[in-house]
């Protein structure tokens, strides 16, 4: 119990936490500026998403691909990378799938949707290892490499789909094969035939394999120790380069499955895009709001997802342009990092608190 | 293919080119002072917002086409050095990571913009259609070969603004005392700090400068190729002015040249149906060669990266 308290009591539990508050009513006031009434506002957000079945559903389908780009950008930040390249891992991923999904037929469903999803899975890794590798080798900036790559994986999709996969007469593939599905029928009948999908599930146990990987194993430790200071690393003995390139393997992992789960459990096809759907870089946001820890990430595409979906029902109840839930988010992650503002805010309880321990 | 259509290439290419040149400069000076600047694209963003605007009650206002795109981009400017304080408040007095504050203003520009627009023009996404800056040909000049179609004939005056400041730039940044202490605070800031050198302060006008010139570069978009702001009036283009400044090695003239890659790369896009040989080319391929160019050029040619030595990182004076 009191370990509990203690946890709670943290700063890694209140800046966030108080970051949240304040983004909210920073939203709030810029609400009330614009003439709306943020009370109504939030009021018809919170009802959007958690007032029905099927919104519930279908706000978690869209937690979903955040978690795991979320995940993606947390696990390269732990190792010192910072991989904005999400965008173009979770595009090539998705493709990968699309490609197994619709050429691979004829096979059982306990097959054919896992070869989808680790194709997924391996195609958007190496996609993140070509900067990682270009980081290692050549002392290319990854945050550069990978803005590049995002460009090519977006028309490497296109080029793949409109080559190889076209429905004719379409802009988009060819529906994937039933088999490759991840759709789960009974819960998303449950959930008022919301596309709810395995991915969520997926998710959430990449999260706490993350969490023991990263706090629980010795490769996971070297890989915070090349994060925290690459040279103490190399002279302890470590490999700095392949601690590189197998963090932005995973991260890019993570974001790859990201958009298989979009094509396999909730699209069943993949369009020919005119431009990037930006599920990599929101990921960057649910991990800065989620302090790069797989549990925060958890939250942070809670609220993140929750935030995003909902605004639809705030511009429709309550009228108030949806975009206002961007400046919000902005909000919360520039709290979150200036950290000294919060604590600026926080200033008088600290002291009061302080003076009871004195007392 | 013939010399007008080189010439007309040439010319499309550079009005491509305008916005990019305007936002890497922006990106040189907030870096060369030691502080990232991943927020360009959210500072052009903004600035094609405030050019749209701008000019649009300039024009209400009742004047001409061509003083409006100047309040236009006058506009930008206010705006842009505002925005750029938020970045500056938390990289650089509260230290913040710069990197993340720079993605705070990217998200801050998607959705206030937006909100903004959607306040002012009844719910409507984009903003109300303006005349913005017409094109002009340069008498006696226009009429040289391939040269006059290419710089002379249908050009925005942003252009020429956008080419006399690389130059200026230049001359800033390596021949002037200020110059030289902004670039001495972005390599080595303890060091400025020792003779005298107000490194905040000097950061502080860095990034004001960069959040400037990117929203010129937003406002050069809106008001020469778009005439309206929308939400995919940048789309991406202020991340490609990080490229082009990286790609330019930091330096002003290098950034102008990498701009004109992408803008040429943007630029071909339009004419390739002219060439016979690129026929069988799928235009995926050719859309992603740029990119692909850039990476393989920092692999073969740059190498280690020339950045200024203290970037990104928060000046604490206590720790030296």
């Amino acid at each position: 119990m009191n370990n509990v308290l203690k946890w709670f009591t943290r700063d890694s539990f209140i800046l966030p936490v108080v970051a949240i508050i304040m983004g909210l009513i920073l939203g709030g006031i810029v609400m009330l500026i614009g003439g709306y009434n943020p009370v109504e506002a939030y009021g018809a957000l919170f009802k959007k998403v958690f007032g029905d079945m099927y919104n519930f559903g279908e706000a978690v389908r869209e937690m979903t691909p955040l978690i795991m780009t979320g995940l993606a950008f947390a696990f390269a930040s732990r190792a010192g990378l910072f991989n904005i390249g999400g965008e173009g891992q979770f595009l090539v991923g998705m493709t990968a799938a699309t490609f197994v999904g619709v050429k691979f037929t004829g096979l059982p469903i306990f097959i054919h949707a896992p070869l989808a999803l680790i194709a997924g899975a391996v195609f958007g890794g190496l996609w993140a290892a070509i900067a990682g590798y270009l980081k290692a080798k050549r002392g290319v900036n990854e945050v550069i490499s990978s803005i590049m790559l995002n460009w090519i994986g977006l028309y490497l999709a296109n080029l793949i789909v409109r080559q190889f996969l076209l429905q004719p007469g379409e802009n988009r593939s060819q529906n994937i094969g039933e088999s490759a599905s991840i759709s789960i029928a009974w819960l998303s009948e449950l959930m008022g035939n919301s596309r709810v999908h395995m991915g969520t599930i997926i998710a959430i146990v990449l999260a706490v394999l993350f969490y023991i990987y990263m706090w629980k194993t010795k490769q996971g430790y070297e890989i915070r120790a090349v994060g925290y200071n690459p040279n103490a690393a190399e002279y302890a003995g470590m490999h700095v380069n392949r601690n590189i390139v197998k963090a932005m393997f995973i991260s890019g992992m993570l974001a790859g499955l990201g958009g298989a789960f979009q094509v396999l459990g909730v699209f069943q096809y993949q369009t020919v895009m005119s431009g990037s759907p930006g599920t990599g870089f929101d990921g960057i946001a649910v991990a800065l709001i989620g302090l790069n820890h797989p549990f925060g990430v958890l939250l942070g595409a809670l609220l993140f997802g929750t935030l995003t979906y909902g605004s639809a029902g705030m511009s429709f109840a309550a009228d108030v342009p949806p975009e206002i839930i961007r400046i919000v988010i902005g909000s919360i992650i520039f709290f979150i990092a200036a950290q000294g503002i919060v604590r600026w805010v926080l200033k008088p309880f600290y002291s009061k608190r302080k003076k009871e321990k004195v007392l | 293919m013939d010399l007008l259509t080189i010439g007309q290439i040439i010319n499309t290419t550079l009005v491509f080119a305008t916005a990019l040149i305007f936002a890497s400069l922006g990106g040189i000076f907030s870096e060369k002072s030691g502080v990232t600047n991943l927020g360009l694209e959210g500072f052009m963003v903004f600035g094609a917002f405030a050019a749209g605007i701008g000019a649009h009650y300039a024009q209400e206002a009742g004047m001409d086409g061509t003083t409006s795109a100047w309040m236009g981009v006058l506009l930008a400017i206010v705006l842009g050095v505002v925005v750029s304080l938020i970045h500056a408040v938390a990289s650089i007095t509260f230290k913040a990571d710069q990197i993340i504050s720079g993605i705070v203003i990217n998200f801050l520009a998607a959705g206030s913009t937006l909100y903004l627009v959607k306040l002012l023009f009844e719910g409507s996404g984009d903003s109300p259609l303006v005349q913005g800056f017409s094109k002009f040909n340069v008498p006696l000049l226009q009429d040289i070969p391939l040269l006059g179609e290419a710089l002379f004939k249908n050009v925005y005056p942003t252009t020429y603004l956008a080419i006399a400041f690389v130059f200026v730039t230049y001359y800033i940044m390596y021949k002037t005392p200020f110059g030289l202490r902004l670039r001495s605070v972005g390599e080595h800031p303890s060091a400025a700090d020792t003779v005298g050198v107000k490194v905040l302060r000097y950061r502080y006008v860095g990034v004001m400068i960069s959040g400037a010139l990117a929203a010129i570069g937003g406002a050069a978009i809106t008001l020469t190729t778009t005439g309206t702001f929308s939400h995919n009036t940048v789309s991406g283009q202020g991340f490609i002015a990080i490229a082009a400044m990286i790609f330019g090695k930091w330096n002003p003239i290098g950034a102008f040249i990498a701009a004109l890659f992408f803008g040429f790369s943007q630029a071909i896009r339009n004419y390739v149906q002219l060439f016979d040989w690129s026929q069988s080319i799928p235009q995926e391929i050719i859309f992603m060669l740029p990119y692909l160019l850039t990476i393989i050029v920092l692999v073969v040619a740059v190498g280690r990266s020339s950045a200024p030595s203290a970037l990104g990182e928060a000046y604490d004076p206590g720790k030296r």
